[in-house]
């Protein structure tokens, strides 16, 4: 009973482990080849299109909301300390540090990361990945590089583009809603603001960019052939996805601050 | 007979259980081989060792006088240069038209760009018989027209080997027969090793060159395909007869 215990546990730690070998050596092999010509500019270009571009509008939509739902609660939590006018700082620090990078990296998990998984896991599943290779096309270099260049722009990009609609969302509810000082509010940003609290929220999100097009298309492309196994692809990376980045989130942050 | 595919002792295990025990196998050179068995026999997976695209367990694959079995990246694909692939679903890329499919290997291996990449498309995918198809899209074909510009894809490198991996699986039988008159045609026309995987018989024996047959693991017989029908081996008589060349006792299937 115990020894089967025994066996059990370190067959599946033996399992992650090769599981993880595997996954390092997936993004090494797609870095080298990043090195290597030819340079397919214009893969990345339709890649950065598809995570960036189409991710705008719904990162549009989380950012305004979630910036007014922070003005909201921070109004009234401030209020009772009469330090309403230190709003726009609590919303900008908030979103420049945390929520923007967090929030903007699990919805492009949720859109563009998931639909990367099911796309490489059904040309995994229909052989278009064999076919790569037999015409001597690396499939790493063509379908993965593209990716991962593409998250670690577009990334970044929509995590400014959320910073900057969550602070005007709670501009909207906490001074054009709620009554309060608008002077104050962008004063108190100004002077509570630094860069380096702006470079972390780069870092950040340039890190998330990576685990978001890792994670997504590492699972799409050893997807097991079958229709179920898509399935269980898909839903492995955008799980996976969801929590190393809210782990992460916490060592980065611990190590910013 | 010189071979152009020779694979030596290949022993190859998938998830624990042995697949293949031990392939020898010789394909000659400008011939069409087809390779048969029974379903989950392994014929896939050697078609896979022979390009590269699974590594044996054990045993040697020999493409000319290289040794593949080893090797891995530019060395690999340098070899692979001289291969092209028809896979059974024809594995032609959804986001991409029939023309810019075909054209796939030439913009992407060789570079080539304008007129000459239009000329050599639209030569190949006439002689396939799908001129004037070039702009549509995989989803929007028949399976058997997948298959042709599949075909149109393998044969615009003018590769010196040709595998197909079941290449009328899926298709009725008309269709089926002029996929294989289709690679007929193109083998005699261009003198390319083929290596066909196929369950279709007796059709085979009409259009192969060789007939080999895969059984648990080893390649049970090889001949000529006319020869092939005459092994006097039971277990390959029965095959064959399920197949189709004779009606069983009790069968009322004419």
């Amino acid at each position: 009973m115990v020894s089967n215990m025994v066996k059990w546990l370190g067959a599946l730690v033996v399992t992650r482990v090769q599981e993880m070998g595997r996954m390092l050596l997936f993004v090494l092999s797609a870095f080298a080849w990043l090195a290597r010509p030819p340079f397919r500019f214009s893969h990345m270009l339709k890649q950065l299109h598809f995570i960036g571009y189409k991710s705008t509008f719904v990162v549009v939509l989380t950012a305004g909301f979630t910036g007014m739902v922070l003005a909201l609660q921070g109004y009234y939590s401030l209020r009772k300390f009469g330090a309403e006018g230190m709003l726009g700082a609590a919303v900008a620090l908030t979103m420049i540090r945390e929520l923007g990078p967090v929030l903007a990296a699990l919805m492009v998990t949720a859109r563009a990361g998931s639909a990367m998984t099911a796309e490489v896991g059904i040309m995994r599943i229909t052989e278009q990945i064999d076919a790569l290779d037999t015409m001597a096309i690396n499939p790493i270099q063509y379908l993965i590089a593209p990716k991962l260049v593409a998250g670690l722009i577009g990334v970044p990009l929509l995590v400014a583009i959320f910073d900057v609609v969550g602070i005007y969302g709670g501009y909207v509810a906490g001074v054009d809603l709620l009554g309060g000082d608008a002077g104050s509010y962008w004063n108190s940003i100004e002077s509570a603001v630094e860069w380096k609290d702006i470079y972390g929220g780069i870092l950040k999100s340039i890190s998330f960019g990576l685990i978001i097009t890792w994670i997504c298309s590492y699972k799409g492309y050893h997807t097991r052939q079958s229709a179920e196994g898509l399935g269980t692809a898909t839903t492995e990376a955008v799980v996976l996805s969801s929590v190393v980045i809210l782990m992460w989130d916490y060592f980065l942050t611990s190590v910013l601050l | 007979m010189t071979s152009m595919i020779k694979l030596i002792g290949i022993e190859k295990k998938l998830g624990g259980q042995p697949v293949l025990q031990g392939v020898d196998l010789s394909i000659p050179v400008g011939k069409l081989t087809t390779i048969i068995g029974g379903s989950g026999s392994g014929k896939s997976v050697l078609l896979k060792h022979m390009i590269g695209l699974l590594q044996p367990d054990r045993g040697e694959v020999w493409i000319g006088d290289v040794e593949i079995s080893r090797l891995s990246g530019t060395k690999l694909n340098d070899v692979r240069r001289r291969f092209a692939m028809l896979f059974q679903g024809a594995a032609l890329f959804d986001s991409l038209s029939v023309f810019e499919n075909v054209a796939f290997p030439l913009r992407e291996k060789l570079r080539m760009k304008g007129p000459e990449v239009t000329r050599r498309v639209e030569e190949k995918l006439a002689q396939v018989e799908l001129a004037g198809m070039g702009h549509k899209f995989p989803a929007e074909l028949s399976g058997g027209m997948r298959k042709r510009a599949g075909l149109a894809r393998a044969l615009v490198m003018e590769p010196e080997i040709i595998l197909f991996d079941e290449p009328t699986t899926g298709l009725d039988p008309l269709m089926a027969k002029s996929i294989h008159d289709l690679i007929v045609a193109m083998q005699r026309r261009f003198g390319f090793t083929a290596v066909m995987v196929s369950h279709e018989i007796p059709e085979i024996f009409a259009i192969s060159d060789w007939v080999a047959m895969l059984r648990n693991g080893k390649i049970a017989a090889m001949a000529p395909a006319d020869e092939f029908q005459q092994i006097a081996d039971p277990d390959i008589q029965e095959f064959i007869s399920v197949g189709g060349t004779v009606v069983l006792p009790g069968s009322h299937v004419r």
